[in-house]
């Protein structure tokens, strides 16, 4: 199920918050709407933190995570820390990093096993990320791009790729992550899709500007939609294109 | 791992082959290459229109009697409908508009439409950025709407069909038109009077009007270049615009030309003979261009005189080649060597000529001194000037005291006798003429008129420098005469087949096929 949302205005959903099996992350916004939104569908189910790092509110983008655990750039504050250790749930491991690159939403794009990182990534880096987060890591660029974290999204069932990525490319990609892949965009057009929505296993959240033609890529690829075999579904599949290892 | 066909690069690396997968388009579905929108070209075109702002109705000003569209703010230019001239000045009317929008033109090409719809239209292809570095191209029509004014030009002349602006009179007072017939070949060698609106023959002279200030001042600077004149220029005012401040005048040109001619005889008045260095006061003129080439036949000295110069102290020519008489030579006594002066070569010498009409009946024989010593040959016909049985009555002879006049002076070689073979047999050439109106009002005789212009067509073949300036053409109607030409001493000159022009001529003639066209 895939519901279209705006942050303050603004369709990047996937730069103010951060969706994981197991929690999920959402940035501070003058008015409740945005928090509201998530609560509305997830507060059952998995926590719903209000936060920033290091005083910005863009959380999405600054630092990574799964159901394991969650990395966080150098700079951010101690409160913030204390404040995401406690709201978070005991087997998430919540990591403060030295790393150059203090961007990890972009530079780092992961599931529940896999993890593709920024080619200019420390060693170290690489290591706490196959440590915390429990993953294995490859170093990737996606359609000559390579902050990873921001051209691609995927979540353990399926993953939506940068347009332009060659078929070739698409392949060797579903190799590494083992999950089908498909190219795609979001946000009427944007190529910017970790940035544009956010996603996990049975959820994604979308920027509102996306067409209904995205949406329909995205509940197909991330298998969000209720499993009804239907022939609107199969006529669908059809016309799409999928990579199935 | 890697894909299936490689290409070896230069730098031996191994690159795989990308293939470029399909997405969807984001607004219709419909499976596309991605692009830089990652929409579907319809989609983006629905979505942008390039084409916004952009005129796509204009006027165009056309005067229906020349043909010609007006280009802002005044001037006038002659363009044929589906032509690329008409395309360019069509686009440029756009380009302003292009370029303030920032389209940039690709393409333009003309929708037929019907030549009396006063529709002028033309498909225009531009090309835009949009959207984050996408360039999207369209194509659209833009539609002229052709506006009838008449031009001003037009307007005048419908007003006024004989309306001229500037009128150039060219006037010599003599009493013979050798010089206008000459003037008239050298006009139409260069073409001088193509923009006159009308040429009128006067007495005395001819008329030539223009409807431009600047054609007549052109004509009369040519003219200037090719004999000696003196001109002033008067203007009349026509009409007054207090609005804006226009005035319209009819300008005239009044160009009088020097009264001497080549051949005149000459008695040069005491100041301008001491000005060119004592040379005898009796001249002959040999040659008029912009300036006076003056020989005295005993001395052979020769001057040149400035059109300046001669008009600050003019004076008139003691005897024209209309007093002309006829001499038979009876002797040549060779004095000196043969001289070259300006491109003629003469010989001084003594003669003993007696007139023609004295030749048998009585024995007055004349002793004289000539230039033509290289021509002439006892036997020979020549033409000169008779002092001894002339009675001139000029000022300034007078003025000269104990002035010894000679009894005859000799011009040029007469080929009379020749000539009356030939009398009758068109010549192998002839000569174009200009669209003259004759003015009823003036004396015209037409015997005088046709002697005077045969008179002009001997002398152009005498005289190969004065066909210099010409052009000849072949004649269509000449056929060389079958029978054998009786060969005497001389030949009669004759204008040498390499000099005639082939008439190109584009009418349609029943004989213009033949070859005699270029």
């Amino acid at each position: 199920m895939a519901t279209r949302l705006q942050f303050e205005n603004c369709c990047e959903v996937g730069v103010f918050s951060k969706l994981t099996n197991a929690y999920c992350l959402v940035a501070i916004g003058g008015s409740e709407n945005f928090y509201s939104s998530f609560e509305a569908e997830l507060a059952d189910v998995i926590p719903v933190i209000k936060t920033s790092i290091s005083g910005i509110r863009t959380v999405g983008r600054l630092c990574v995570g799964n159901k394991n655990g969650l990395l966080l750039p150098h700079t951010t504050t101690d409160q913030e820390l204390q404040h995401l250790r406690n709201s978070l749930p005991d087997q998430v491991l919540v990591q403060r990093i030295d790393e150059r690159l203090t961007a990890l939403g972009n530079c780092i794009a992961c599931n529940d096993h896999v993890a593709l990182t920024h080619i200019d990534l420390d060693k170290e880096t690489e290591d706490m990320i196959a440590d915390v987060l429990k993953v294995e890591v490859f170093r990737q660029t996606i359609a000559s791009n390579i902050i990873v974290g921001s051209y691609c999204t995927f979540s353990n069932r399926g993953g939506l790729v940068h347009p332009h990525t060659s078929i070739e490319e698409l392949e060797e990609l579903s190799t590494l992550l083992d999950v089908p892949l498909v190219a795609g965009t979001v946000n009427r057009g944007s190529e910017l899709l970790a940035a544009g929505m956010t996603v996990n296993d049975w959820i994604a959240f979308c920027g509102s500007d996306t067409t209904a033609t995205e949406l329909s890529v995205i509940e197909s690829i991330f298998k969000l939609r209720e499993v009804q075999p239907g022939v609107t579904m199969h006529e669908m599949r059809k016309s799409l294109f999928d990579s199935f290892l | 791992m890697f894909g299936s066909s490689g290409m070896a690069e230069e730098a031996g690396m191994f690159k795989v082959h990308q293939t470029i997968g399909s997405v969807l388009c984001c607004k219709c579905g419909i499976p596309m290459q991605p692009n830089a929108a990652n929409m579907c070209v319809k989609c983006l075109r629905s979505e942008v229109d390039i084409t916004e702002g952009l005129l796509k109705r204009l006027v165009l000003v056309h005067c229906p009697e020349c043909e010609s569209y007006l280009q802002p703010p005044r001037s006038w230019v002659k363009l044929q409908l589906e032509s690329k001239e008409l395309l360019t000045f069509c686009l440029k009317k756009l380009q302003k508009n292009l370029n303030s929008n920032k389209v940039r033109l690709v393409h333009a090409e003309f929708i037929w439409t019907e030549p009396h719809s006063k529709r002028v239209k033309v498909r225009v292809k531009v090309q835009k950025e949009v959207l984050n570095g996408a360039i999207l191209e369209q194509s659209y029509p833009v539609e002229y709407v052709q506006q009838e004014h008449m031009c001003d030009s037009c307007t005048r002349v419908q007003a006024n069909p004989d309306q001229w602006v500037a009128a150039v009179q060219l006037r010599q007072h003599v009493s013979h038109r050798r010089t206008f017939f000459y003037l008239e070949q050298l006009i139409l060698k260069h073409g001088a009077a193509a923009s006159a609106i009308r040429i009128k023959q006067m007495e005395q002279g001819i008329d030539f009007f223009f409807s431009n200030r600047s054609h007549g001042v052109k004509f009369v600077e040519f003219i200037g270049k090719v004999a000696p004149v003196k001109s002033r220029h008067d203007k009349q005012l026509v009409s007054h615009d207090p609005k804006s401040n226009n005035y319209n005048y009819k300008y005239t040109f009044s160009v009088e030309l020097s009264p001497i001619c080549r051949e005149d005889l000459i008695c040069l008045p005491p100041k301008v003979a001491v000005s060119l260095g004592n040379i005898g006061p009796i001249v002959i003129c040999t040659k008029v261009t912009n300036s006076i080439a003056l020989l005295d036949p005993f001395t052979l000295r020769h001057c040149f005189l400035d059109a300046d110069q001669y008009w600050r102290t003019s004076f008139k020519s003691l005897l024209t080649s209309r007093q002309l008489v006829e001499y038979i030579v009876l002797d040549v006594e060779v004095v000196s060597s043969e001289v070259t002066i300006g491109g003629t070569k003469y010989r001084l010498a003594d003669a003993q000529v007696a007139r023609v009409s004295d030749f048998g009946k009585n024995d007055t024989i004349f002793n004289v001194k000539t230039h033509l010593g290289h021509l002439l040959n006892p036997g020979d016909y020549a033409l000169g000037y008779d002092l001894y049985g002339a009675n001139s009555n000029d000022m300034e002879l007078d003025k000269y005291r104990g002035l010894v006049l000679p009894e005859a002076v000799l011009i040029k070689k007469s080929y009379e006798e020749k000539r009356q073979k030939k009398r009758g047999k068109p010549r192998a050439w002839k000569l174009k003429s200009l669209e003259m109106e004759v003015d009823d009002k003036a004396r015209v005789d037409q015997d005088k008129m046709v002697s005077e212009y045969e008179q002009f067509l001997k002398d152009l073949e005498e005289n190969p420098d004065m066909r210099f300036n010409i052009s000849l053409y072949r004649n269509a109607e000449y056929q060389p005469s079958e029978m054998a030409s009786v060969t005497d001493g001389d030949e009669l000159p004759s204008v040498p087949l390499e000099e005639l022009l082939a008439d190109l001529d584009l009418s349609e003639d029943e004989d213009g096929e033949d070859n005699m066209m270029e």
